[in-house]
């Protein structure tokens, strides 16, 4: 599990997809040790719900983020929307269910889902083996780019990351 | 969700909601109304519930958990509860113990489920202090290698519940309703039911249980009692409850997928 962890976010902070249940080996092992530990990728934006946002156009993909997985566990089902539904930026639309525990999904921008990753119905550990590629949750057409002014940049998660695990 | 808590001498306040025989159905909606629309931190004790029931997790398959057709021939009822975790069928020997907190309650605590269970798990430890090789593992509550409790959680965006059903009895016929689950523990090695759990009432008295539980509590919160009436007042009129009875025709089309699955 350690090494899979290891491998997922070195290719995420590489923007490379790995196979699910991909074991780091040989090259990635020195490019591992100098990562940080949770990776957070360039181009999303963040909510302090640690969730993330892909913004193309009117169009917003959103996942949970790796620091997410990583302090969820491993993900064993995933409650999804239905496609139409309406969500309001901050407020759930799902759950995950890990290590005996749901976890409410919150979205980070508000409008209608236009599509839910109905891979994650047999797959959920999409979620931890890919959070920003293959692991995403829904995508949203999104009612105001005004919202995303709400949301942290990349250097800002990481920030508020460090300082939320600092505390505890 | 704005915050309210009350601090003397350095102690958040719970209510402490002592329940007896209320059905375990009643208990999840108040909990998950609790959960969603409170926003002041909740012990809630109920000893035992009336009639034998079965309660799957969130994402629990009927067809792979439970030997339905029995389930349907004796009329046993089924719910499916709000939080994750596993099948558990409980009774009158069934004893209760819910936690629901703002996150930033207990300090230092990250409202993540590892973190959640490691504290619950502390808590209890004080409970069985000198009575039982007590301890959590592999996310179960176990005396020795045997489970004596099964317990789940859920949580939002500010707040978190977690919940335990103590095996303080049990009816060993009972047992028979539910299948060796798939997603099981490695410490469990394929043990059936009975030779997994293990009865509380061994290791220390019912009254005794409740009154330790509550000082464990009293231990870390200002506890405050409050009635079912005070509940129900703080409660939300528009939220409903996601766990709910499953119907009889929703097992038999399980019988229908675990028979159609066996044949492909």
């Amino acid at each position: 599990m350690a090494s899979r962890l290891w491998a997922t976010k070195a290719a995420s902070y590489l923007r490379i997809s790995v196979p699910y249940r991909g074991f780091a080996t040989g090259t990635w092992t020195l490019l591992i040790c100098l990562l940080p530990t949770n990776a957070v990728i360039k181009d999303l934006k963040y909510a302090d719900s640690h969730e993330w946002v892909k913004v193309e156009g009117n169009s917003a993909t959103v996942g949970i983020t790796d620091h997410a997985q990583d302090h969820l566990g491993d993900v064993v089902y995933v409650e999804l929307p239905e496609e139409g539904t309406e969500v309001t930026q901050g407020a759930s639309f799902g759950a995950v269910e890990s290590v005996k525990a749901t976890s409410d999904i919150n979205s980070p921008v508000s409008g209608k889902v236009v599509e839910v990753n109905s891979k994650l119905n047999d797959s959920p550990g999409l979620v931890n083996a890919s959070p920003y590629e293959n692991g995403w949750i829904i995508k949203v057409e999104m009612k105001s780019a005004d919202e995303l002014t709400c949301l942290m940049d990349p250097d800002q998660y990481s920030k508020f990351c460090e300082e939320e695990d600092a505390k505890h | 969700m704005a915050v309210s808590q009350t601090r003397n001498l350095g102690l958040p306040l719970i209510n402490l909601l002592r329940l007896k025989g209320v059905p375990i159905l009643q208990q999840l909606h108040l909990e998950e109304r609790l959960l969603r629309t409170s926003s002041d931190n909740w012990c809630i004790i109920n000893d035992g519930t009336i009639d034998p029931t079965i309660v799957m997790g969130v994402s629990g398959k009927p067809q792979e958990l439970l030997e339905i057709e029995s389930i349907l021939r004796d009329d046993i009822p089924v719910i499916r509860r709000f939080t994750g975790g596993g099948t558990v069928i409980v009774d009158q020997g069934t004893i209760f113990v819910t936690f629901i907190c703002n996150k930033d309650t207990v300090p230092g605590l990250q409202s993540y489920p590892q973190p959640i269970m490691s504290w619950s798990s502390l808590l209890y430890k004080k409970v069985f202090q000198g009575i039982g090789d007590f301890r959590l593992r592999e996310n179960d509550y176990v005396l020795g290698d045997r489970k004596f409790g099964g317990n789940a959680q859920s949580i939002t965006k500010n707040r978190w519940v977690h919940h335990t059903s103590f095996l303080w009895d049990y009816e060993i016929s009972n047992m028979g309703y539910l299948k060796l689950p798939k997603r099981a523990p490695e410490y469990r090695q394929a043990r059936d039911h009975l030779e997994f759990i293990c009865r509380m009432k061994d290791y220390i008295s019912r009254s005794s249980f409740i009154d330790s539980t509550i000082e464990a509590v009293g231990s870390e919160f200002l506890l405050r009692s409050a009635e079912l009436e005070d509940a129900h007042c703080t409660l939300g009129s528009k939220f409903e409850p996601s766990s709910r009875l499953l119907r009889k025709q929703e097992l038999g089309e399980a019988i229908f997928k675990s028979l159609t699955a066996s044949q492909s």
